[in-house]
């Protein structure tokens, strides 16, 4: 067992989930969830948003706050606020409506939370979190609550209850897994995304979310890298492609009349193992002599306005189809991530296509093979994996599986391209041939059913570790099975936040397995024109059984 | 609000909801000589249709008011994607990109409860060791709770039709279908009585269950068990006087109102807590009757990048322009020799 580090805070893994005791006396006879004071606990939280977050974007009430003072430094009417932005919310919003009206607390969800299955916290069951807001709403919208009061489940908005709604509401990866259960589709996702826009009008985000939007706007992208620096990392990249593979690979920066603009996470220019997944990318358009640029202004695929509101969503991701534009490109290309393409298949189109009106955007057209992408017509963007999975089809790739013989691949399924999509097969099948083994974890644990990694939706920062070890343990049970009963060492996954998170969570459950992106292992597997004999792979780590016979 | 008192409050809630009747129809005709049989016959129940139908109505249309701004199905299977991808009729249904699709998603939700189906409980050994296992019981009771309860609703068309219409009476026939006691039995009786059993002990039971439970989870319960139970006892055991009922009834669906003579108070109790029940169905979370229909989850299909979904309150918002970040990096782009829109002066570039 590897050591733990430190700073993480947090006991060994089977200390940590002991204590997580799914039908505790708390939940007994005498005491109701209403009566029972909430305890704020470290490392189950991020970190308050600095105010220097709030200025570029306009966000309300900037201030130095801490999550552990008494005072959160509210506006005085803060209860007006959150009311009315409720009641506006209720009428922009049918699935607000709807699931604060029609849940019949049957309790199908309960146990298919991860953070639930993980911390045993009775709050953390989607039912009740969705309580926390839906106790608040009849308070003050229904008639029943009004008369009734906490007979009919309801309660006033006070500073302890909003402080316990902040709480769990970034407790919730909006990872949409109940959603499936639910026998009237109610999602949580859809609750959290409301309640944290009505904390967001107070100045209550978190600082992994509101330094990652400030930077995106200023920037492009969400690590804050200018565009100088943009192009020196993936100049970087070039030089190690060359060192490992012994081809040049020549990519391009916002550069117009390109054919393809490609749009990637920031996270796979920045962090490794992403970093690797971006050399893939690289690789795979030189081979094909693809007419593609990357723009330091649109370099950001993923988009935490989905985890701050609507309009910063739009905002962020505005930028996507007006480099289109500007650049006169034909269609878009993304790179693997998650939430991004949630928002690119459910809201992209629908907030943004008017921008790429008088541009020369088309129907996707693949020019490597002809291939229209008729599912992508309107919103004109294509994820690689459809791509590639194309050009495998119809044999435009010379791949050689066998340089990831020393690979037992598992699948994680991202939670948004999985919920928000219905992303299974693409990825499987470029896989399968970019890779001799595969095998895929336990039903319930993938596709529809498919684990949260435990820091999605903004909650990946370093400080809540043990809300991160927590919620992460179901997925990491499975890939435990799948690495103990048929020796898997590698999980795949299409996904900046899985790339960034996942490390951490299986070097704390299963350090046997490493994490890596699934261009990573196709750029491995690929056999380049001029390349020299490959002997190490893209971490410039020996392929087995292809090692320089020195 | 705890398990202890919520039980208590609904279970005291029935009781004097079934005393009112009770004290009206019996004791005081008995004791003070008041009649007041016309109110509990007729005044009530025409109240609570009318609250059951303009509540449902408002319910509905304040849903419908509030729009659907974006397209976020649940996705549940495989999307539509490439020709040559697996994408067969199971995926057509659970990730519908059609409208035929979403009928099927939705007639599967609606008739069978999918969703529920689809159920897995999990079971937390020590520390990691997780297991899931397949859990159908609570699709089981909810199915049979729902289908008993229409059957016996159209098996109760029988009081309000003359002459009764055909397939009340193959409804009848099915239901009665083991003929082993007159008179004959209905499953549909025993059946909702199990199934309101089982739903009620797991809200007992289950600990997460019973955390979660409101007394608005125990009301229902109770209050349908009470009407099932006395409509029971009415059929079988105190044998109440059917012609005098349906005389009663067809008054009220004729809109001639009537009391008959020789109606027994447990009938009045029955059809008060009929009436209670539709009164409080608009107010209640029994509403998911309706919503079921309009959630944004089941209902649209997951194909917002093959056909544009439109927000009708889109909102305008300030972008931060390309011209705007060139204009924050211009030196340091062309320092790096990215391409510009605008030059800066070569004197002013060089430091």
């Amino acid at each position: 067992m590897a050591e733990i580090p430190k700073s993480w805070n947090v006991p060994s893994p089977d200390d940590l989930v002991k204590d997580a005791d799914h039908s505790p006396a708390s939940m007994g006879l005498q005491k109701g969830w209403m009566s029972t004071p909430v305890q704020i606990k470290k490392g189950m939280h991020c970190h308050a948003a600095l105010p220097k977050r709030f200025k570029a974007l306009g966000m309300p009430n900037p201030r130095d706050w801490s999550v552990m003072d008494e005072d959160w430094k509210l506006p005085k009417n803060w209860k007006e606020i959150v009311l009315d932005g409720m009641k506006e919310r209720l009428g922009k919003f049918r699935s607000f409506q709807l699931f604060m009206d029609i849940c019949v607390r049957c309790g199908a969800c309960a146990d298919k939370c991860h953070y639930f299955i993980g911390s045993g916290d009775p709050r953390n069951m989607p039912v009740l979190r969705a309580e926390l807001l839906r106790s608040i709403y009849r308070k003050n919208f229904t008639l029943a609550g009004k008369v009734l009061g906490p007979v009919a489940g309801a309660r006033d908005l006070t500073y302890d209850v909003l402080k316990e709604l902040w709480y769990y509401l970034y407790q919730c990866s909006e990872c949409r897994r109940c959603s499936v259960y639910c026998p009237y589709g109610i999602d949580t996702a859809e609750i959290t995304m409301m309640g944290r826009e009505l904390t967001n009008l107070l100045g209550l985000n978190i600082d992994w979310i509101a330094g990652p939007i400030d930077f995106c706007y200023r920037t492009g992208n969400h690590m804050g890298i200018q565009p100088h620096a943009f192009k020196e990392m993936i100049d970087f990249f070039v030089d190690e492609i060359e060192d490992y593979t012994g081809v040049r690979v020549e990519p391009s920066f916002n550069r117009k009349g390109a054919e393809i603009l490609f749009v990637t996470p920031s996270g796979d220019v920045f962090g490794d193992p992403g970093t690797y997944t971006a050399m893939g990318y690289l690789i795979l358009f030189h081979q094909l002599g693809l007419d593609v640029t990357w723009s330091t202004y649109a370099s950001e695929g993923g988009n935490f306005g989905l985890f701050t509101s609507n309009e910063v969503m739009k905002r962020l991701n505005s930028k996507m189809y007006a480099e289109a534009k500007r650049l006169g490109v034909k269609w878009i290309l993304g790179g693997e991530c998650g939430h991004m393409w949630r928002v690119i298949n459910q809201y992209m189109g629908t907030m943004n296509l008017d921008i790429a009106k008088g541009s020369k955007m088309e129907e996707p057209v693949s020019p490597i093979t002809g291939t229209k992408f008729e599912n992508a017509i309107s919103t004109k963007m294509v994820h690689i994996c459809e791509f590639t999975a194309d050009l495998i089809k119809n044999n435009k790739l010379k791949l050689d599986p066998s340089r990831n013989d020393h690979l037992k691949v598992t699948f994680h399924d991202s939670c948004n391209p999985a919920r928000g999509m219905g992303f299974f097969e693409e990825p499987r099948y470029v896989i399968k041939n970019v890779c001799n083994h595969f095998y895929d974890m336990p039903e319930s644990t993938i596709r529809e059913h498919t684990y949260c990694c435990g820091g999605g939706s903004g909650l990946n920062a370093g400080e809540d570790m043990e809300l991160r070890m927590r919620g992460g343990m179901p997925r990491a049970n499975a890939v435990k099975f799948v690495h103990e009963k048929y020796g898997v060492n590698k999980l795949a996954c299409i996904c900046a936040i899985d790339r960034a998170v996942l490390p951490n969570l299986m070097e704390y459950y299963v350090p046997e397995v490493d994490v890596t992106g699934v261009h990573e292992m196709v750029a491995n597997a690929m056999v380049l024109d001029g390349e020299k004999e490959k002997t190490v792979d893209l971490r410039g780590e020996p392929i087995p059984g292809k090692e320089d016979n020195e | 609000m705890n398990a202890v008192l919520s039980l208590i409050l609904s279970g005291g809630a029935i009781s004097i909801l079934v005393a009112i009747p009770f004290l009206a129809v019996w004791v005081l005709p008995h004791v003070f000589g008041i009649h007041l049989e016309w109110l509990f016959g007729i005044v009530i129940p025409y109240l609570a249709a009318i609250i059951f139908f303009v509540g449902m109505i408002y319910r509905v249309m304040k849903w419908a008011k509030s729009p659907v701004p974006f397209r976020i199905p649940t996705t549940c299977s495989q999307q539509k994607s490439l020709p040559w991808i697996k994408y067969d009729y199971v995926d057509k249904i659970d990730n519908p990109a059609t409208k035929l699709g979403v009928w099927g998603r939705m007639i599967l939700e609606v008739l069978f409860f999918r969703s529920l189906f689809r159920n897995t409980r999990l079971q937390y050994g020590d520390g990691q060791s997780i297991k899931y296992t397949s859990s159908k019981w609570l699709w089981l009771a909810a199915m049979g709770f729902h289908y008993c309860f229409l059957v016996i609703l159209i098996r109760h068309l029988r009081f309000f039709t003359e002459p009764m219409p055909f397939f009340v009476k193959i409804i009848e026939n099915i239901d009665g279908f083991f003929q082993f006691f007159l008179p004959v039995v209905y499953q549909s009786g025993l059946l909702i009585g199990a199934a309101l059993t089982y739903l009620l002990l797991r809200r007992i039971l289950i600990p997460q269950v019973r955390y979660i439970s409101l007394p608005a989870d125990y009301f229902p319960l109770f209050l349908i068990l009470t009407i099932a139970g006395t409509g029971i006892l009415m059929r079988y055991v105190l044998k109440a006087d059917v012609v005098s009922i349906k005389e009663l009834t067809m008054g009220l669906v004729t809109f001639s109102p009537m009391i008959p003579e020789g109606i027994s108070v447990l009938f009045y109790i029955h059809l008060f807590l009929v009436s209670v029940l539709f009164a409080y169905f608009p107010f209640s979370k029994l509403v998911h009757m309706g919503g079921v229909f309009l959630s944004p989850t089941r209902n649209l299909s997951n194909n917002s990048r093959i056909v544009r979904h439109i927000n009708p309150w889109n909102p305008k918002v300030k972008l931060h322009t390309y011209e705007e970040y060139e204009d924050d990096f211009r030196e340091k782009m062309i320092a790096a020799g990215l391409p510009v829109e605008k030059k800066v002066a070569p004197t002013e570039q060089k430091e």
